[in-house]
C-alpha cells in the first residue's frame, strides 16, 4: 500500500515541478546579480539533496520488497548482524563528502554577497513603520512611501531600520531579505539588471496588517531615474515633522506618497552598525 | 451595575473575544465539564479519581495522564491548524479576522510544541524508561507528579486565555518589541509568559528526574552501552532540557518584567535591545527542536529492530550520533536569524555547524535502513509510522541542509519554505515517532492492543494528508509567500497550491479522527494482551505482564547483554523472570500524595493573579506554593512497604510464580 501511496505522490507532484517555470516563482526569476547568486546556491543544493532523497527512497523501497516477513521469502535472514565496519565508515563518509561539496560554495557566496561591487552605490534609507515603508534618498534628498525608484545596472545600498516591531525587507526578484530592527541600522545591497516593477513585502510578522505591507520597486534606466528625481523635486512638497509623526504613530495602511525633501532627523544615523571601506561593510562598535 | 463590576467583565471578556465561535466553544466546554462532573458524582467516582489518579506518584499512571493530555492538546492544536488552513484556502477568504488569525497561529505553534509534543514524549518516557532499565519507579516519584501537574495547569492556563481575556498573538517565539505593551496591550501575552514559565519548571524537573533515574537506577549489569537506545535518547533529551530551558526562563522573565513592572529590556522606547531576546530565545529554541526529535529517534531505534527481528545496526554509531547531535545543537541557534546583520563570518560559522548536524542524522537514517536489511519486516502499525517517517524525514532533513546554505536562506527565510521544512521534520519526525511509540507501548500501558486495521487507516490518511499539506508549501515559499499572512490577494498565483495544502490538512484531520475512533473502539472491544509480549519484543519491559504491577519488578532482573529479553527468549530462559515463593522480599513503594496537585493549583492561582496584575491573588498563589513546598518537606510518612504475601499473591495472580 505504501508504494501505491508514493506513486500517487509523484503524480501529484509532477504539475508542481512543471509549474516551476512560471513567473509567479519569484525566487526562481532573478532580476539582478544578488538574486542570481542566491538562486545558483539554491539550485546547487536542491540538486544534491534530491540525489540523496532518491537514494534513500530507492534503498527503502528495495529493502521493503526484499525483506518483508512473508512465508516464502528467500532473502537471507541475518538475525545476528550488528554492524560491519566498512559499511559504517561509508555511511559516515558519504554525508561528510556531500557537505564538503555544499560548504565551499556556501562560504564563497555568503562572503561575496557581503561585498558591494561599486565604490559609489546609490543609498536608500529604509524605515519600516506600522504598516508602511518609508524610503529616503540621502544623496538626492527625496523621500517616498511604499514605493521607490532605482537605476538599473548600479548597486543600491539599503540602510535598514525600523520604528516599529521587527520587519523584514524582501524583494524576491532582486535578492534575499534583511530585517529592519528598531535601534539598529543594517546594510543590504541589491542591484537590478532588468528594468521592471518588482513586488516587495514585509516578510516578518509585525502586527495585524503586516501582510498588506507591500511596496513596489521600480527599476528604470539611469537616465529615467535622474528624470524621476528631478520631477519629484519639481512637483511635490517636502515632508514635515508632522507628516513623519503621522506616518510613524498611526498604525494604519497608506497608499504611495512622495516628498521632495525630508527632515534629516527622521533616520537614526547614529545606530549605523557598519561603515563602508572600499567594497566591504565593516562593522563598527557601539559606544 | 457597579462600575468595578463592569470594569472586571470588560477585562475578562474584552470585546474582540466575544466572537460567536468562541462563545459557542465556551458554552460547549462548560456543558462538557458539567457532564463529566455529573457522571463522576452519579457513578460515585470522585474518590476513585482522587485516590487512583490525581494523587498518584506511579510513573505508569503519570505517563498515561501525560499521553491523554497530549492527545487532547493535539486535538486543540489541530483545530487551530484547520482554522489556519481554512482561512488560506482561497485568496481574500473571510473565515476569520486578522487579529483572530494571529491568535490562532500563535496558539497553534505554542500548543503543539509545549503542550502536545513535549508532554507526549514525557508520557512515553514515564511509561517505558523505568521498565526498560529494570527499575521500580523513577528516581523522584513525587517530583515526577509535580512535573506533570505543573505541565497540566500550565496548559490549562494557556488554554483558558481564549475564553477569558484573549489569546496571545505574537507568534510562538513572541519577538519583542511586538510582544511588548506598546503593541500588544491585552493580557494574552501575559498568559503566554506565565503558562510557559510554569510548565517550564515542570520540564526542567522532568529532565533532572530522568537524568538521575537513568544514571542511578539501572538493573545490575546494564552498563551504559547495554541500555536500549530509547533510554539513551531519554538521557540526552534530559540533558538538553536541563541546559536549554534556563535561557528561555530568562527571556520570558525579562519580558514579564517589561510588561508587568515597566522595565525596558526589549522595548522600542529607552533603547531596549530586542535583539537580545532573539538570541536568548533561540539558544533555547534550537536545542528545543532536538529535544522534540531525539525521543522519536529513540522510539524508532526500538521499533525497527523489533519489527525486523534483528538487532540494531551500528549501536555504537547510534549512541555517538545522539551525543554529537546533543553537543552540536547548542552551536547552531543563529541560523534562525541569518538576516539580522551578524555578518558573513558569524553566519557562515553557524551555517556550517548546522550542516554538520546532518552527518550524525544521516548516519542514523542509514543505520535504520541497514537494521531492516537482512531482517523479516512485519508491517504492524508502529512499523508503518516508522516506514512513513524515513521517506518523509529525509526530505525535511534535506531541506534543512538547503536552509543552512546561508546565502540561499536569505531567500527562504520567513517564507513558506521554512514552514514546510519544520513541519516536515516535526510532524514527519516527532509526531510520526510519538504515534509509533503510542501504538507500540499501548498494550503495556493498558493491557489491550489498539485495533490494527483501524490503525492502518489512520496512518494512511494522516500520511497522505501530510504530503498533500506540506509539499506544496515548499513551492509557495519559492513564490514569495511569507509565513503568518492572514490572507493574500489574488493574482500572485498562490491560490492552487494553498487549496491543495488545505485539502491535505483536512485529510490529516480525518486521520486523527480515525485514530481517536481506533482508541475508543479498541477500548470497547479489547484485544487482551495476555503474554505481556505482544510484538515479540527485545527489551525488558516486554518481560513484564501488561499492564505491569505497581512495583514493576518483583525481583530486579540481571542484565548481561543488549536486548536482554530477546537473549533470554533465545536461550529459552524466560522462566528466569518468574519468582520462587522463597525469594519474595518486601518492596518499598512511595505513597500517594496530594502535595503535587496542590502545588500546581497554587501556581495556577498565582499566575492568574500575575496575568491580570491582581497582586493580592498573585501573593495568595505564592503563599500557596510556599505552603505546599513546606508541607512536602515536613511530611515524613512518604512511603510504605508492600509485605511479601501481597507481592506473592499479586505475582501468583499474574502467573509468574514457580509452582
Amino acid at each position: 500500500m505504501r508504494r501505491r501511496l508514493k506513486r500517487g505522490w509523484i503524480l501529484l507532484a509532477s504539475p508542481l515541478l512543471l509549474s516551476g517555470c512560471g513567473s509567479e516563482y519569484v525566487v526562481l526569476h532573478p532580476a539582478g546579480p544578488v538574486a542570481a547568486t542566491e538562486l545558483h546556491l539554491i539550485e546547487l543544493s536542491a540538486a544534491i539533496m534530491t540525489g540523496i532523497i532518491l537514494v534513500v527512497w530507492a534503498l527503502l523501497a528495495y529493502i521493503l520488497v526484499r525483506f518483508r516477513d512473508t512465508p516464502n521469502n528467500r532473502a537471507p535472514y541475518l538475525p545476528n548482524w550488528r554492524g560491519t565496519l566498512w559499511l559504517e565508515a561509508l555511511v559516515f563518509g558519504v554525508p561528510v563528502l556531500v557537505l564538503l561539496i555544499m560548504a565551499v560554495p556556501t562560504i564563497k557566496k555568503t562572503y561575496a554577497l557581503d561585498h558591494i561591487p561599486s565604490r559609489h552605490p546609490l543609498i536608500i534609507d529604509v524605515t519600516s513603520l506600522d504598516y508602511k515603508w518609508l524610503f529616503e534618498y540621502p544623496q538626492q534628498h527625496v523621500a517616498t512611501v511604499n514605493y521607490f525608484y532605482m537605476p538599473t545596472g548600479q548597486p543600491v545600498l539599503f540602510q535598514l531600520t525600523a520604528h516599529s516591531p521587527f520587519g523584514a525587507f524582501w524583494v524576491p526578484n532582486l535578492g534575499g531579505m534583511e530585517y529592519t530592527m528598531p535601534n539598529r541600522v543594517l546594510p543590504l545591497w541589491l542591484e537590478a539588471r532588468r528594468p521592471g516593477v518588482y513586488l516587495g513585502r514585509n516578510a516578518n510578522y509585525s502586527g495585524v496588517d503586516f501582510w498588506r505591507m507591500t511596496f513596489s520597486a521600480h527599476a528604470v534606466s539611469p537616465a529615467a531615474f535622474q528624470a524621476w528625481v528631478r520631477q519629484v523635486k519639481r512637483t511635490y512638497r517636502p515632508m514635515t515633522e508632522d507628516d513623519y509623526r503621522r506616518l510613524a504613530t498611526h498604525f494604519d495602511l497608506v497608499g504611495q506618497e512622495t516628498y521632495s525633501a525630508y527632515p534629516s532627523d527622521t533616520f537614526p544615523e547614529r545606530f549605523r552598525e557598519f561603515t563602508i571601506q572600499g567594497l566591504h561593510y565593516v562593522p563598527t562598535r557601539h559606544p | 451595575m457597579r462600575p468595578w463590576f463592569i470594569h472586571l467583565i470588560k477585562l475578562l471578556f474584552p470585546p474582540q473575544v466575544l466572537l460567536p465561535d468562541i462563545v459557542g466553544i465556551d458554552i460547549g466546554l462548560t456543558l462538557s465539564a458539567l457532564a463529566i462532573a455529573l457522571y463522576l458524582t452519579k457513578a460515585r467516582r470522585w474518590g476513585w479519581l482522587w485516590r487512583e489518579w490525581l494523587t498518584t506518584v506511579d510513573h505508569k499512571r503519570i505517563g498515561i495522564m501525560y499521553i491523554i493530555a497530549a492527545l487532547i492538546m493535539l486535538f486543540r492544536g489541530g483545530v487551530d491548524a484547520l482554522m489556519i488552513r481554512s482561512q488560506l484556502i482561497v485568496p481574500e477568504a473571510h473565515f476569520m479576522g486578522a487579529q483572530q488569525y494571529d491568535e490562532v497561529f500563535t496558539t497553534h505553534g505554542t500548543v503543539m510544541i509545549f503542550f502536545m509534543a513535549m508532554p507526549f514524549f514525557f508520557g512515553l518516557f514515564n511509561v517505558a524508561v523505568p521498565l526498560m532499565i529494570g527499575a521500580r519507579d523513577v528516581a523522584f516519584p513525587r517530583l515526577n507528579a509535580i512535573s506533570f501537574w505543573l505541565f497540566a495547569f500550565g496548559a490549562a492556563l494557556f488554554n483558558i486565555s481564549f475564553s477569558i481575556g484573549g489569546s496571545p498573538s505574537a507568534g510562538w517565539f513572541s519577538y519583542p518589541p511586538y510582544s511588548e505593551l506598546q503593541f500588544n496591550p491585552g493580557v494574552g501575552e501575559n498568559y503566554y509568559l506565565l503558562a510557559l514559565q510554569v510548565s517550564g519548571i515542570g520540564s526542567i524537573a522532568t529532565g533532572i528526574n530522568f537524568l538521575v533515574t537513568i544514571l542511578k537506577l539501572r538493573a545490575p549489569g546494564m552498563t551504559l552501552m547495554k541500555m536500549p537506545l530509547f533510554v539513551w535518547s531519554a538521557l540526552v533529551t534530559s540533558t538538553l532540557i536541563l541546559f536549554a530551558f534556563p535561557p528561555l526562563t530568562v527571556a520570558l522573565g525579562l519580558t514579564m518584567l517589561d510588561r508587568l513592572f515597566g522595565a525596558s529590556f526589549f522595548t522600542l522606547a529607552h533603547e531596549g535591545m530586542p535583539m537580545m531576546y532573539a538570541n536568548l530565545f533561540w539558544i533555547f529554541g534550537h536545542p528545543e527542536v532536538y529535544i522534540l526529535i531525539m525521543p522519536a529517534f529513540g522510539i524508532f531505534s526500538e521499533v525497527v529492530p523489533t519489527f525486523s527481528r534483528k538487532p540494531l545496526f551500528g549501536y555504537e554509531a547510534m549512541v555517538i550520533s545522539l551525543l554529537a547531535i546533543t553537543f552540536l545543537s547548542y552551536g547552531v541557534w543563529v541560523h534562525h536569524f541569518f538576516e539580522m546583520g551578524a555578518g558573513p563570518g558569524v553566519n557562515v560559522f553557524f551555517g556550517l555547524s548546522t550542516m554538520l548536524i546532518a552527518i550524525p542524522t544521516g548516519v542514523k537514517m542509514f543505520n535504520w535502513l541497514f537494521t531492516m536489511w537482512g531482517g523479516r519486516i512485519r508491517l504492524s502499525v508502529p512499523m508503518l509510522w516508522q516506514l512513513g517517517f524515513i521517506p518523509t524525514f529525509v526530505v525535511g532533513g534535506a531541506s534543512g541542509v538547503m536552509l543552512a546554505a546561508v546565502a540561499a536562506d536569505y531567500q527562504y527565510h520567513n517564507s513558506y519554505f521554512v514552514i514546510a521544512h519544520f513541519h516536515n521534520v516535526i510532524v514527519g519526525g516527532t509526531v510520526f515517532g510519538l504515534l509509533s511509540g503510542m501504538y507500540y507501548w499501548w498494550p503495556k500501558m493498558f493491557g489491550w492492543k489498539l485495533n490494527e486495521r483501524q490503525g492502518r487507516w489512520a496512518f494512511a490518511f494522516f500520511f497522505t494528508g501530510f504530503w498533500l499539506t506540506f509539499m506544496p508549501q515548499y513551492f509557495l515559499g519559492l513564490e514569495g509567500m511569507t509565513r503568518r499572512m492572514a490572507s493574500y490577494p489574488p493574482g500572485l498565483g498562490w491560490g492552487g497550491l494553498n487549496a491543495m495544502s488545505t485539502i491535505g490538512a483536512f485529510i490529516m484531520g480525518v486521520g486523527f479522527a480515525i485514530l481517536v475512533y481506533n482508541i475508543a473502539w479498541s477500548r470497547m472491544h479489547p484485544e487482551w494482551d495476555t503474554t505481556g509480549d505482544p510484538w515479540d519484543g527485545r527489551t525488558l519491559e516486554w518481560s513484564l505482564p501488561s499492564p505491569a504491577p505497581a512495583y514493576n519488578f518483583a525481583r530486579i532482573p540481571e542484565v548481561h547483554e543488549r536486548d536482554a529479553w530477546w537473549a533470554m527468549k533465545q536461550r529459552g530462559e524466560t522462566d528466569a523472570v518468574k519468582l520462587s515463593p522463597d525469594q519474595v522480599e518486601p518492596i518499598h513503594v512511595p505513597k500517594n500524595t496530594p502535595m503535587p496537585i496542590c502545588l500546581a493549583v497554587s501556581f495556577f492561582v498565582g499566575s492568574i493573579g500575575m496575568v491580570f496584575a491582581w497582586h493580592w491573588m498573585a501573593i495568595l498563589g505564592g503563599l500557596g506554593v510556599v505552603a505546599a513546598l513546606a508541607y512536602g518537606s515536613l511530611e515524613d510518612d512518604t512511603d510504605r512497604e508492600l509485605d511479601p504475601t501481597t507481592v506473592l499473591n499479586t505475582e501468583k495472580r499474574l502467573g509468574r510464580v514457580h509452582p
